[in-house]
């Protein structure tokens, strides 16, 4: 395999574009270099980080190295997940219903690529377990917030129309059908709608970077493809998962709409 | 349904009331109080619809003896601020029971065509009358209202009252919140006052 190797040069002249922005905001007043020039130097340390961590693990082939940042990764996006609420569980469940799904969700459909159709060896070889978890990860990440998010914003918005059915004797399962359904919907459609597009409108990513690593076209879309159906696989579990678990947490046993159990709105305290 | 009675041996939930009664087959309880004094909470209680400690027996059988969603079918609490959950009013019943709500409906001065209103065009005084009709529809034991006549007219009132004395003589029993003095003596032969954390009988 032959690439063209990046210089370091190389990279600074890339990020003048960047700083062009950030002058163009000055002189515009529009009051984003700051964030601009935050999110560049943060995105230039993590990458870094990730490339000098990544190099060391990938030379050490630890099985224990290994977990121990993938559990760093699930434990990150557990956070994230929670963060990204308008209003979260209240409690241990505000963090531990999305880091839970994420974990199984993600580990669930990486082993079994990992020992059925990628078949590295070790199987665990961090060059293939560490990359394509985060690569689902982050998928499976936006499906599970997005599905959340929905699920608890319109049982607390649609609070009289549920409890309303829960006061005739219909069941839990019965009146949070359509929330549920609506919720799954959210959380599905990003993964949906990027297997839709992809290759049309975008190249993702990942293809691209094989390309350019020198990889045969066609072997860089297999890979993709199989990446997309692993992504489609662990996001259609983690929404379930997830979705499912906060209705649960959202009624009880006495079929009752427990909205104490959820934090008041973000976006409402702020404003 | 006769003989029946809904006796509440004890609630001593701190953040709704203590209460404990018993009330016979036909009898209307009126509820009175303060707004905050926590009649809301006390109907929600009742109908199971927040965590509470009540200990309530109906024809004697305890309340956790009943699924909840079959409790609430026996003992059912109309909002004072009512829920839709579908675009049609029809959609909010029961195939079966539709033939009975077109009657219910004709009592309190609806046409029985209202079941294929959109519910986003509906007053709020239609609103709390077909609320009303889609619970005494699925022919519950008790009725919980919430200031049911509120939003209403007078003529509005009047069929929702008469309406209201057939349940009752039907030997069904009603609790019922409302801020209107005078229909609390014409409908309730029984009268309940919150206040401080607490639900006393008085006399009307």
């Amino acid at each position: 395999m032959t690439y063209e190797v990046l210089s370091y040069s190389d990279i600074a002249l890339a990020a003048i574009l960047v700083l062009a922005n950030a002058l163009l905001s000055i002189a515009l007043k529009l009051k984003l270099e700051r964030q601009l020039l935050i999110a560049s130097v943060r995105m230039v340390v993590q990458l870094v980080l990730v490339g000098l961590i990544l190099k060391l693990l990938f030379e050490q082939q630890s099985p224990i190295w290994t977990a121990l940042i993938i559990v760093l990764m699930l434990l990150f996006a557990g956070r994230e997940i929670a963060a990204r609420q308008d209003r979260s569980f209240v409690g241990l469940w505000s963090y531990g219903l999305g880091t839970v799904t994420m974990i199984v969700s993600t580990m669930v459909v990486t082993i079994f690529a990992l020992t059925t159709q990628v078949q590295p060896d070790p199987w665990y070889d961090p060059r293939y377990a560490v990359t394509m978890l985060g690569m689902i990860m982050g998928n499976t990440m936006t499906g599970v917030s997005l599905g959340l998010d929905t699920l608890t914003s319109r049982a607390s918005g649609e609070r009289l129309a549920i409890e309303a059915q829960l006061a005739l004797g219909r069941s839990r399962e019965d009146a949070f059908r359509p929330l549920v359904r609506d919720a799954l919907r959210a959380g599905f459609m990003p993964m949906i709608n990027a297997m839709a597009a992809t290759g049309l409108v975008s190249l993702p990513g990942m293809m691209t970077g094989q390309i350019l690593g020198g990889v045969d076209p066609v072997e860089a879309v297999k890979y993709q493809l199989l990446i997309m159906f692993l992504i489609g696989g662990a996001t259609g579990l983690g929404v379930l998962m997830a979705v499912l678990g906060g209705a649960w947490r959202l009624s009880d046993d006495r079929h009752r709409l427990r909205l104490d159990r959820l934090m008041s709105s973000r976006s409402r305290n702020s404003g | 349904m006769a003989g029946y009675v809904f006796d509440l041996k004890s609630l001593t939930d701190p953040v709704i009331l203590e209460a404990a009664l018993q009330v016979e087959a036909g009898s209307c309880v009126a509820l009175s109080g303060a707004s905050g004094a926590g009649k809301s909470r006390f109907l929600r209680a009742l109908a199971d619809l927040d965590p509470n400690n009540a200990d309530i027996w109906l024809a004697g059988k305890s309340r956790a003896q009943f699924r909840a969603p079959d409790w609430r079918r026996c003992i059912t609490y109309v909002a004072a601020e009512s829920g839709w959950w579908a675009e049609q009013v029809g959609a909010h019943f029961h195939e079966n029971d539709l033939e009975s709500a077109h009657q219910l409906m004709l009592a309190l001065g609806l046409p029985p065509n209202a079941t294929e209103w959109d519910v986003a065009r509906l007053s709020t005084g239609e609103r709390q009358r077909l609320a009303l009709v889609r619970a005494l529809v699925q022919e519950p034991d008790v009725l919980l209202l919430d200031e049911p006549t509120a939003p209403l007219d007078e003529k509005s009132t009047e069929s929702v009252e008469k309406l209201l004395t057939d349940f009752l003589a039907q030997g069904g029993v009603v609790f019922l919140v409302t801020h209107d003095a005078a229909q609390a003596v014409r409908l309730a032969d029984r009268f309940l006052e919150a206040a401080d954390m607490c639900i006393r009988e008085v006399c009307p």
